[in-house]
């Protein structure tokens, strides 16, 4: 079998960025939850709010540093493997980067600093203060992340000369039409992410009776955040694929399995997309249900992928399953946080051991939901790399051999796998230490550093403090 | 905008950049180089001990020096990376290694021995990828349009394999003279024996590497005998920098010999920019070639000159804080 540079490119990028996509993810959603915390510790006096905020800054500490050694390699990538693209759209994709690298230091420079070492330096005020930063800090970042890929979707105030683009407004390219989508559906995941962890890891120390007093406050106030979040996600991720449906029609061709351009098209609640057949197999669907959805009328037009020629039709399977996982999982996260409020009413909350073990569970899923919508995103896309611009074949570094980007997407799965394994294990480590003060191994050293987060925690790695109490 | 020639900015800017990394995160990854060859784990922790509170900043200017050439010459990003393509792996992979072994080493105990076999071999890779880069830079790149055209393995020759040796033990110079400067006892001692030997070392490498290069490309030939003698000054000056590492530390003036041992870096830097200038992709495309359009390098010159002054003020007070001896089983005090 011939190695396909362009194919295994893919690969590579999409498990990099897959990868490095699930701390981020966490660590936006997460430093908005401490951000809240310090401040109710600011508002209350309440210790326990400093506590808790303590216990997830060191989580946050964790999962931030591994963001930041994952992420590295993203910035190499674009020259290793799409030198083409690098060189084609340089003047706006540079200056972008840039930007989300300036805003990283300042944050690492700053705030992070006093956010991760600073709890008994400055007063409450000023830490609530550096944590607010932080929080804003992580937003800034994907702001301009999520402008880069957005302008990759939906491009815009460019224009080419010689084969090479040129800016031509900044403010068409960095804010085009399906950013303000993306973002907001892109936030409101992080905030889902952050508080269905705080969810499941509060349900852990319920179920052992740890620390209840807290862990009932956290899992409490996080549960009412996610009543009115999961719905909101919900309506948003809509408003996100009817602006898709308009820039990208057959991108949602694809989420749909939908073939031929026509009215009364069901929703498909499972099908097998087959593109040789350019048709599905094993349909259910409930009538004209997509054409409700996307059109808000069941006699609507959807557009079908028989449009475009079978060659430029993405892996359409993987698009549909996608966005059915997504969707599923999204419709899960509302169950969990409706069926919070019931128990509460019931007074069954923090007693209820199906549902505090239901919750645990819970944590993985915004992490797979997030993946698989940008899965749908991003293969939905396909064959482009920029929308209807530059395609995959016309992007790739052009002296690149299969065998080369196989060898070396071998070797990132081996270095990501053994970071993972470390990191995930640390992190375990940290969360079964809890709200406990720093055991007899752990020693602060006046060298840690911001730009390390990992040196914000001290709890042994092979030790046997934090394992032996629980 | 006329006023000013940014593609000229940008390639300082840069410049500077990487001479800041290959000076702040030298010394760093010597030590890692070293780690091996330590006497014992008391002074594996002093070692690590002394550049946890910097160690930070120094990473940061690789990171930056990437996006800034993607953002002012995208085809040295473009040409560079292709060609580079397996080296810049092995690179990356050094880099996580080492900076996630750093971390972990503090935290463990079994495992300890694996942390520091990853701190030591990824520094290594690290260093040997670099200075395979500074080799492979300096025989050039084959291109066409606008595109690399060569192998996967051009970057790998004996002379860029040379580099790179020579790299590994340059930077083992300078985190040994680094470590007599922040340790004491038996670590220091054990540092400064080492730093006649590194010497020679690097000078063997250096003399080979000087006699070779002139005959590597006609242009690097002529930019050296043709006119412009006072760029001779700048192999000098990097010959007196070694006199002087040697003899000041010979003479325990622990400062001087650190100090030297930077300047012979930054003297063999600037040969190095004198052998190829103007050309950033040599051989054939020059920094003017290579910039972006006028408005990118403008947009994001904006942010950098806004953050680059606090990145520098945040690196000298780390640095001053952090001044003095670290001692054996304590970090700073």
């Amino acid at each position: 079998m011939a190695l396909d540079p362009v194919l295994l490119s893919r690969l590579q990028f999409a498990f990099v960025v897959s990868f490095h996509a699930i701390f981020p993810v966490f660590t936006i959603g997460l430093a908005s939850y401490v951000a809240v915390l310090q401040g109710l510790y600011v508002a209350t006096g309440n210790a326990v709010w400093d506590r808790l905020g303590y216990f997830w800054t060191k989580i946050f500490a964790v999962v931030f540093g591994m963001g930041v050694v994952s992420g590295i390699v993203m910035a190499f990538q674009f020259g290793t493997n799409w030198s083409n693209f690098s060189q084609f759209a340089a003047n706006f994709i540079g200056p972008m980067l840039s930007y989300e690298v300036i805003t990283a230091f300042f944050l690492e420079a700053g705030f992070l600093g006093v956010l991760l070492f600073g709890r008994h330096k400055v007063s409450p005020s000023v830490h609530f203060f550096a944590a607010l930063m932080v929080a804003v800090g992580t937003f800034i970042s994907a702001f301009w992340i999520l402008s880069f890929n957005s302008w990759m979707q939906t491009p815009q105030g460019y224009e080419i000369r010689e084969g090479v683009l040129h800016v031509t407004s900044w403010l068409e390219a960095m804010f085009t039409p399906s950013f303000p989508y993306r973002f907001a559906h892109m936030a409101l995941a992080a905030f889902l992410t952050g508080g269905f962890v705080v969810c499941g890891v509060s349900a852990w120390f319920l179920l052992r009776r740890r620390d209840v007093e807290a862990h009932r406050r956290a899992l409490s106030m996080t549960l009412w955040l996610l009543l009115i979040l999961t719905p909101l996600q919900a309506w948003v991720g809509d408003e996100h694929g009817l602006n898709t449906l308009e820039h990208q029609p057959m991108k949602v061709a694809a989420m749909e399995g939908n073939w031929d351009t026509q009215p009364n098209v069901p929703l498909l609640l499972f099908a097998l997309p087959d593109r040789d057949l350019q048709a599905n197999r094993f349909e259910i669907g409930i009538p004209n249900g997509a054409s409700l959805i996307l059109r808000h009328d069941p006699n609507g037009v959807v557009p079908g992928l028989k449009e475009i020629p079978v060659e430029q039709q993405q892996p359409v399977w993987m698009v549909f399953f996608s966005f059915r996982v997504m969707v599923g999982l999204g419709l899960l996260m509302i169950a969990f946080a409706v069926a919070g409020l019931v128990l509460r009413r019931n007074d069954r909350l923090y007693t209820s051991r199906w549902y505090l073990r239901g919750l645990q569970g819970m944590s993985l899923a915004p992490f797979i939901a997030v993946l698989a919508g940008w899965f749908v995103t991003e293969i939905g896309r396909s064959p482009w790399l920029v929308y209807n611009v530059l395609s995959y074949e016309d992007a790739v570094t052009p002296s690149l051999s299969g065998w080369m980007v196989l060898l070396t997407l071998i070797g990132y799965v081996a270095v990501y796998a053994v970071i993972f394994v470390a990191g995930v294990y640390y992190l375990f480590k940290v969360i079964r230490q809890g709200l406990d003060e720093l055991g007899p191994d752990e020693e602060i050293h006046d060298s840690d550093r911001p730009a390390r987060p990992l040196s914000a925690t001290h709890v042994p790695f092979d030790g046997s403090t934090a394992s032996a109490r629980s | 905008m006329e006023m000013f020639d940014l593609s000229l900015i940008w390639a300082v800017i840069i410049a500077v950049g990487i001479i800041m990394y290959v000076l702040m995160d030298g010394f760093d990854l010597g030590l890692g180089i070293l780690f091996p060859f330590a006497p014992d784990e008391d002074a594996r922790d002093v070692m690590m001990n002394s550049v946890a509170p910097v160690w930070d900043g120094n990473e940061t200017w690789l990171v930056l020096g990437g996006a800034g050439l993607v953002a002012a010459f995208p085809l040295v990003y473009t040409i560079l990376l292709p060609a580079l393509y397996i080296g810049v792996f092995l690179l990356l992979a050094g880099l996580i290694f080492r900076g996630v072994a750093f971390e972990f080493r503090f935290k463990s105990k079994r495992t300890r021995g694996y942390w520091n076999a990853a701190f030591a071999g990824g520094s290594f890779v690290a260093a040997f990828a670099q200075g395979c880069v500074v080799g492979a830079y300096i025989q050039g790149f084959e291109t066409a349009d606008r595109v690399y055209t060569g192998g996967a393995f051009d970057w790998l020759t004996p002379f860029s394999v040379l580099t790179g040796i020579g790299l590994v033990i340059g930077y083992a110079l300078l985190g040994a003279t680094w470590l007599v400067l922040k340790s004491e006892g038996h670590v220091r001692e054990w540092a400064r024996n080492l730093v006649p030997k590194l010497l020679a070392g690097v000078l063997a490498v250096f003399a080979i590497v000087s006699l070779w290069t002139p005959w590597i490309d006609q242009g690097v030939f002529e930019r050296w005998f043709d006119h412009l003698q006072i760029i001779w000054l700048l192999p000098f000056a990097a010959l007196l920098c070694a006199l002087g590492i040697f003899l000041s530390n010979r003479h325990r003036r622990e400062g001087l010999a650190f100090l030297l041992t930077l300047g012979m870096f930054v003297f063999t830097y600037l040969g190095l920019i004198v052998s190829r200038w103007p050309y950033v992709v040599p051989p054939q495309y020059t920094l003017w070639d290579a910039a972006s359009a006028p408005e990118s390098q403008f947009f994001i010159l904006i942010g950098v000159l806004f953050v680059l002054p606090i990145i520098l003020a945040y690196t000298a007070w780390s640095y001053w804080v952090f001044r003095g001896k670290v001692r054996v089983g304590e970090g700073y005090h």
